[in-house]
């Protein structure tokens, strides 16, 4: 055959239609805002009785529920399919990676199947989040008597 | 006796495929396609069927393919000699839980998206030498169980690209007879070579089982020095778009047009209305296209040779994140018209 | 005022993470681990406080904020009891964005049931 992998490589590059770049990122930008902005008004209503730091856990826990919910019904996943990455980087997105798996494994078991894939996509974030939390900690702590 | 001509089995008496259905689902049945499908399901859940999880509900899917397909031949579960089958769950169990249910000698087989030709090759082959009356060839994917099992859950939320391809919720299924029955013939089988050029876009199959289709349509060709133009059409398993645009970018500079080309990932859907990105995958595609497509087509007499190719990506989800290429491999079968159609 | 800030920050943090997915081949489990360690280095670096103050929501509720939390309840810790915090102060400070997840998670899974996307 008249090929090798790299004119292959080149061939396919040419090939791959593009992402339509600006629809993608008004889709985010407008999804991902209007998450934000849902928080901040949550945000703003909880610090009328706590302070800002319960303010703020709050406002995480009541969008988690919201995506929880939504994931249920489908319509995260629904919505993700045109938001990409507007559903993906906010805290509902983190929520709809454990809430999805745990939905979907119920077949396999409360233990093997829930249990063991429920941080099967969010894991990575937990473990790596929690790892340089500790450097900065480690650091953190040195600066500290160091200084 | 059978010619074998470099990696093309060609039968003196060939076999025929004497009886066929396709059975798909939702989306499939808003393709255009869906007049040719013996059975289309709403829900391809099947819960109230006894279906727990997605698994069975590919079994179901299968069982009820195999039973329609006896059904036009007007036999029994109980005289077929022998099933090929084959299904891209893990251990190949759709195709073992619907033989469990129809008590045939089987064997289970695994091509990934080409496991429909792969079947018909050795179905064929087996019926053309006389070693089973009757072959039941069938190969299933199910959208909900390949997304479960080879992406993320299904209410996970994530935006495809714009290479990805769309898994069928589709069966099909042939009924392989000896020469002289009624049916459309076998002419020759040709087993692929695994090809790979190395790439490593698990989201861009169709250019990973390109070279796999070309290298089997460039090998047949070049055995029997033929060309494209000696057949009425030259379908793809499940190339989809951009896998279609460079199969006929690379058989141009082999020297061949490719004009009667296309490919059942194209074909099953609408690519342009049915948001399937690329186009439609998984071995119940190219099985579902063959039985409601290829197939009524070379019956009514409107087609009188085709060569038909299936094509497989063969990695693992393993073997991908340890950062291996993606090979591919693509079988093909060459299809006649009926004898009936052929005097008239 | 706030409320504009959330929405043009959050969105804009967002937009960041789409163009990652739409030019480069990073997965979408990679770009987050990035953004989880991301938001812990700026935080870190004193860069994500101002952000926070300026846009609230728009800078918590973005997986950027997430590190910042993480890297925030460490320092805190830290101050308190000194070295063992470097251990409890992270994901006590993101206990309760867990919990909630894998409470909901679970009831989800008790009610709920897959769906096909067709």
């Amino acid at each position: 055959m008249k090929l090798d992998p790299k004119t292959y490589s080149k061939m396919v590059r040419r090939a791959v239609p593009h992402s339509p770049v600006l629809k993608d990122c008004l889709w985010a930008f407008f999804v991902g805002g209007s998450i934000c902005l849902a928080g901040e008004i949550l945000r703003q209503t909880y610090l009328t009785w706590y302070d800002g730091e319960m303010a703020g856990t709050l406002t995480s826990i009541s969008l988690i529920f919201a995506s929880a919910v939504a994931t249920l019904f489908g319509w995260y996943q629904k919505l993700a399919t045109h938001a990409g990455a507007g559903t993906l980087v906010p805290i509902t997105g983190f929520a709809n990676s454990v809430v999805s798996p745990a939905i979907e494994f119920k077949t396999e078991g409360w233990v093997s199947g829930v249990g063991a894939h429920i941080f099967g996509i969010a894991g990575p974030v937990l473990a790596y989040g929690t790892l340089a939390g500790w450097v900065w900690g480690v650091i953190y702590w040195a600066m500290s008597k160091g200084g | 006796m059978s010619v074998r001509r470099k990696d093309t089995i060609v039968f003196e008496h060939p076999p025929v495929i004497s009886a066929w259905a396709a059975v798909g689902g939702k989306r499939e049945g808003e393709g255009p396609l869906a007049s040719g499908f013996d059975l289309l399901v709403e829900d391809a859940a099947f819960g109230p069927e006894g279906c727990s999880g997605w698994e069975s509900a590919e079994t179901m899917l299968q069982s009820k393919c195999a039973r329609i397909c006896l059904r036009k031949a007007g036999i029994s579960a109980r005289e077929v000699n022998l099933a090929f089958a084959g299904d891209m769950q893990a251990q190949c169990t759709a195709s073992a839980y619907a033989m469990r249910a129809l008590g045939v000698p089987f064997a289970g087989l695994y091509g990934a998206c080409s496991t429909m030709t792969e079947s018909l090759c050795l179905g064929a082959a087996f019926a053309g030498a006389g070693y089973s009356e009757r072959t039941l060839v069938m190969t299933s994917s199910h959208f909900c169980a390949a997304e479960r099992q080879f992406r993320t859950p299904l209410t996970y939320g994530g935006k495809r690209t714009t290479t990805a391809q769309w898994t069928a919720t589709a069966a099909g299924a042939c009924l392989l007879r000896p020469a002289g029955t009624a049916g459309i013939p076998v002419l020759s089988v040709t087993f692929g070579r695994v090809q790979d050029y190395g790439v490593h876009d698990i989201n861009n199959m169709g250019a990973a089982m390109m070279p796999a289709a070309a290298s089997t349509l460039l090998a047949y060709f070049h055995a029997f020095d033929a060309s494209p133009q000696d057949f009425d059409a030259i379908l793809t398993g499940d190339l989809g778009e951009v896998g279609s645009e460079l199969l006929c970018t690379q058989m141009r500079r082999e020297g061949y047009d490719l004009s009667n080309h296309w490919d059942c990932g194209c074909l099953l859907y609408d690519t342009s209305r049915q948001n399937v990105q690329a186009g439609g995958s998984g071995p119940g595609c190219s099985a579902a296209v063959l039985c409601a497509r290829v197939l009524p087509r070379l019956q009514r007499g409107e087609w009188k040779r085709v060569l038909f190719l299936s094509t497989g990506a063969l990695m693992s989800q393993t073997t991908f994140l340890q950062g291996e290429s993606i090979p591919g491999i693509a079988h093909a079968v060459e299809l006649g018209a009926p004898k009936e159609a052929a005097t008239v | 005022m706030s409320y504009l800030w959330a929405f043009v920050i959050g969105g804009a943090i967002c937009v960041v993470g789409q163009l990652l997915l739409d030019y480069t081949a990073l997965s979408p489990a990679r770009i987050l681990t990035g953004y989880v360690v991301t938001g812990v280095v700026l935080s870190a670096a004193g860069l994500y406080q101002p952000l926070a103050d300026l846009a609230g929501a728009g800078a918590s509720v973005p997986l950027l904020g997430f590190g910042h939390l993480l890297a925030q309840g460490v320092c805190r810790a830290v101050d308190e009891t000194g070295l063992p915090g470097v251990f409890t102060g992270g994901l006590c400070a993101a206990s309760g964005g867990v919990t909630a997840s894998l409470v909901f998670a679970l009831l989800a899974a008790l009610v709920g049931r897959s769906r096909d996307q067709n």
